[in-house]
């Protein structure tokens, strides 16, 4: 994974709350192989018109769009599914970094396993960069010390510290837990003696269907 | 004398492989489920030639894209969702996973076909890629969604790493009145705690309302956790846990369940346990509740009038409203009761348990529904028993369509969906834009509620219904 530690580069707004993960890729795309790109099924039916016409105040479809690497939006941004396709549209778009007031819980964790940047801002600082990003604008995020600059505005962001470490360096989960190898055969030994019954038994029992 | 615990701390720290200086822990997982969606995942795996630690632990369901037209993979029509399946058939046979195909009497949408099958027990870990894994907490385990790096994080090392979230409490204080179900417990919180409310939190769920609720609807009570934002919700297990679970394909048997009940007898949270959060609901306060907008928290009682947007009302507020009346086709202030509906759905993880199909049916006993519309059964099994209470004639004769069980039109991914613009009454889980297709309007409800929306073709409280006309529907 890409490392994070400086983002220069440009941002845009998209001021709506509750921006789900139905939302941020339709569940028809799914069956799509990732090497597809997922970057074109990015909030694809909401930046459309009913006639699936790219919508022109949409701020997506505007000018300049294509190339922002931050995106700002207003609250619990990433509710719903646990799809880490929503996460594969925004990275394949070209986005490094979410900037919400709150995030879905597994939408963030599923972000940072894919080197993308949730950042959590107050309410009030969401809506002045909502404001400065009105259109495609110059944008800095600081992941080591938690800041961003649009223009004049800088805020501070919070974000768990255990994810900004594996940001900052690229870490991947499985390179990490592997150095456990051995603290986990030891667990599940002593963990099968102490519940025996916790072992999925099949037990061979006729099919039941009660009420 | 031992600090007290939650319900919550016991099993987490039973769990508990590694703790890391950053606070991280490295959890146990006991079960894990993959669905069709899983691809991603197992392709993760093999790319980097990794194997599946302990098969054992990981059970296959083909759900999501389950055709509910047929059993059989020939029929389906589009062949990627057809490849679908059969990637989730060929994944779970190269790394020996037990797969509840297409064909398996027990297949199910994993929320239902887990605990049906005795999988789901009391003190587990459990998760997979899906949101409402929440469900399975019902029986007092941990249980999460995950994403595909995790899943693939799970098949490959049987354990999870895991910031130990805050613990809230909802309290249901009194008894719930007739007709108010686990569903409008879930979306009353929900609405007055907000879509994020419970983000960051693990719920368990108490109170005396919540112990006399049935293992079903404790199992949709829990599935809606993650509507509010929690991580997981929990119930304690008590003697409906034990007699739900004795006897169960998977449970343990003879003096292993025993010994399981005793130590299951163990978990619940300490009398004076400290909670991050406390929430107090009157159960008696709760009225059959609908959803209106395009988040599971934009709920109210049926008996409700829509939002307006006069009076002092916060600009970001009155933005949100006038989006979700927007997208909805609806306009303030009108009354619940008047918005017609084109068609009806039953089925999903949260409320198509065989007690939801018979809350339905009594309802629709003897009725025609106005609209058209689709039951879906939660499991191969619950299709089954309902057809063996006849409950299936009672759903044909109203005029709907009986299907086979799936994920189907909670989501859309097997090609059943609501058509543009149609507003739709629905026992699922989710009213998001698009959900259950593009541009499809849903209101969310309970299942009564739905054969309630049905029979008279607009939103409709079922008090009234109830009160009005015959009540011979003598399946509850
Ligand atoms: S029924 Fe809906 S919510 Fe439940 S598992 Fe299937 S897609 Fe997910």
């Amino acid at each position: 994974m890409k490392p994070i530690e400086i983002l220069a580069t440009t941002g845009i707004g998209l001021p709506h709350a509750n921006v789900d993960t139905d939302q941020l890729i339709p569940a028809r795309f799914m069956k799509e192989p990732r090497s597809v790109g997922y970057g074109q099924f990015l909030l694809f039916d909401v930046r459309r018109d009913a006639h699936g016409a790219p919508s022109p105040d949409y701020p997506l479809n505007q000018p300049g769009a294509d190339e922002a690497e931050v995106l700002v939006s207003r609250r619990n941004f990433g509710a719903g599914s646990s799809r880490e396709a929503a996460v594969y549209a925004l990275v394949d778009g070209g986005f490094r970094c979410v900037i919400a007031p709150s995030f879905g819980d597994i939408f963030a964790s599923n972000a940072v396993n894919n080197g993308l940047l949730p950042a959590v801002v107050n309410e009030e600082d969401a809506e002045r960069l909502l404001k400065a990003l009105d259109e495609v604008a110059p944008v800095e995020v600081n992941l080591r010390e938690q800041r961003i600059r649009v223009g004049e505005l800088e805020v501070a962001f919070t974000i768990n510290s255990v994810w900004r470490t594996k940001l900052l360096n690229g870490w991947d989960d499985i390179d990490m837990t592997r150095q456990h190898e051995g603290d986990i055969e030891t667990f599940a030994a002593t963990y099968a003696e102490r519940f025996p019954w916790a072992q999925p038994y099949p037990g061979g029992a006729p099919l039941i269907g009660k009420g | 004398m031992s600090t007290p615990q939650t319900l919550f701390d016991k099993v987490w720290s039973a769990h508990e492989v590694h703790r890391s200086d950053s606070g991280q822990s490295l959890l146990w997982i006991d079960r894990h489920f993959v669905h069709e969606g899983s691809f991603h995942a197992f392709n993760k795996l093999e790319e980097r030639h990794l194997p599946v630690a302990r098969p054992a632990l990981t059970f296959g369901i083909a759900d999501h894209y389950a055709p509910t037209l047929s059993r059989t993979l020939d029929e389906v029509n589009d062949p990627k969702v057809r490849s679908m399946i059969e990637q989730l058939t060929d994944n779970t046979a190269k790394h020996d996973v037990t797969l509840f195909g297409l064909d398996d009497p027990r297949q199910g949408i994993v929320h239902v076909m887990g605990p049906e099958q005795g999988l789901t027990q009391p003190g587990l870990v459990m998760v997979c890629g899906d949101s409402h894994t929440a469900t399975h907490g019902a029986f007092g385990s941990i249980a999460f969604g995950i994403g595909a790096s995790e899943v693939a994080h799970v098949l490959t090392t049987q354990t999870l790493w895991q910031t130990k979230p805050k613990v809230m409490r909802i309290t249901l204080k009194g008894q719930l009145s007739p007709g108010v179900t686990a569903k409008d417990i879930a979306l009353t919180w929900i609405s007055r705690l907000g879509a994020d409310g419970a983000r960051g939190f693990a719920i368990e769920y108490a109170g005396e309302a919540i112990r006399s609720l049935s293992m079903e609807a404790r199992l949709t009570l829990c599935n809606l956790s993650i509507e509010g934002g929690g991580r997981c919700g929990m119930i304690a297990p008590d003697q409906t846990t034990f007699d739900y679970l004795k006897g169960r394909p998977y449970s343990p048997k003879g003096e292993l369940f025993d010994q399981a009940c005793a130590y299951w007898s163990t978990l619940y949270s300490d009398a004076d346990a400290v909670f991050d959060q406390d929430v107090i609901i009157d159960a008696s306060e709760i009225a059959p509740t609908v959803t209106w907008g395009v988040s599971p928290e934009e709920a109210l009682p049926i008996d409700r009038f829509l939002p307006t947007l006069t009076g002092d009302i916060e600009e970001a507020r009155a933005r949100q409203i006038r989006d979700s009346l927007d997208y909805m086709g609806l306009s303030p202030g009108q009354k619940l009761t008047d918005i017609a509906i084109d068609r009806v759905f039953i089925g999903s993880c949260t409320n198509a348990r065989i007690e939801d199909l018979r809350a339905a049916a009594a309802i629709l006993n003897g009725r025609k529904s106005r609209v058209p519309g689709v039951v879906s059964p939660g499991s191969t099994q619950v299709k089954a028993q309902a057809e063996e209470e006849g409950l299936d004639r009672i759903f044909i004769d109203a005029g709907l369509e009986w299907r086979h069980s799936g994920c189907s039109m909670c989501v859309g991914m097997n090609g059943d969906m609501v058509p543009s613009g149609e507003r739709c009454a629905s026992t699922t889980n989710r009213n998001f834009k698009g959900r259950q297709g593009p541009g499809a309007r849903t209101h969310l409800m309970s299942p009564a509620m739905v054969a309630a929306a049905a029979i008279e073709g607009r939103l409709t409280d079922i008090r009234t219904l109830a009160s009005g006309a015959h009540t011979d529907g003598g399946h509850s």
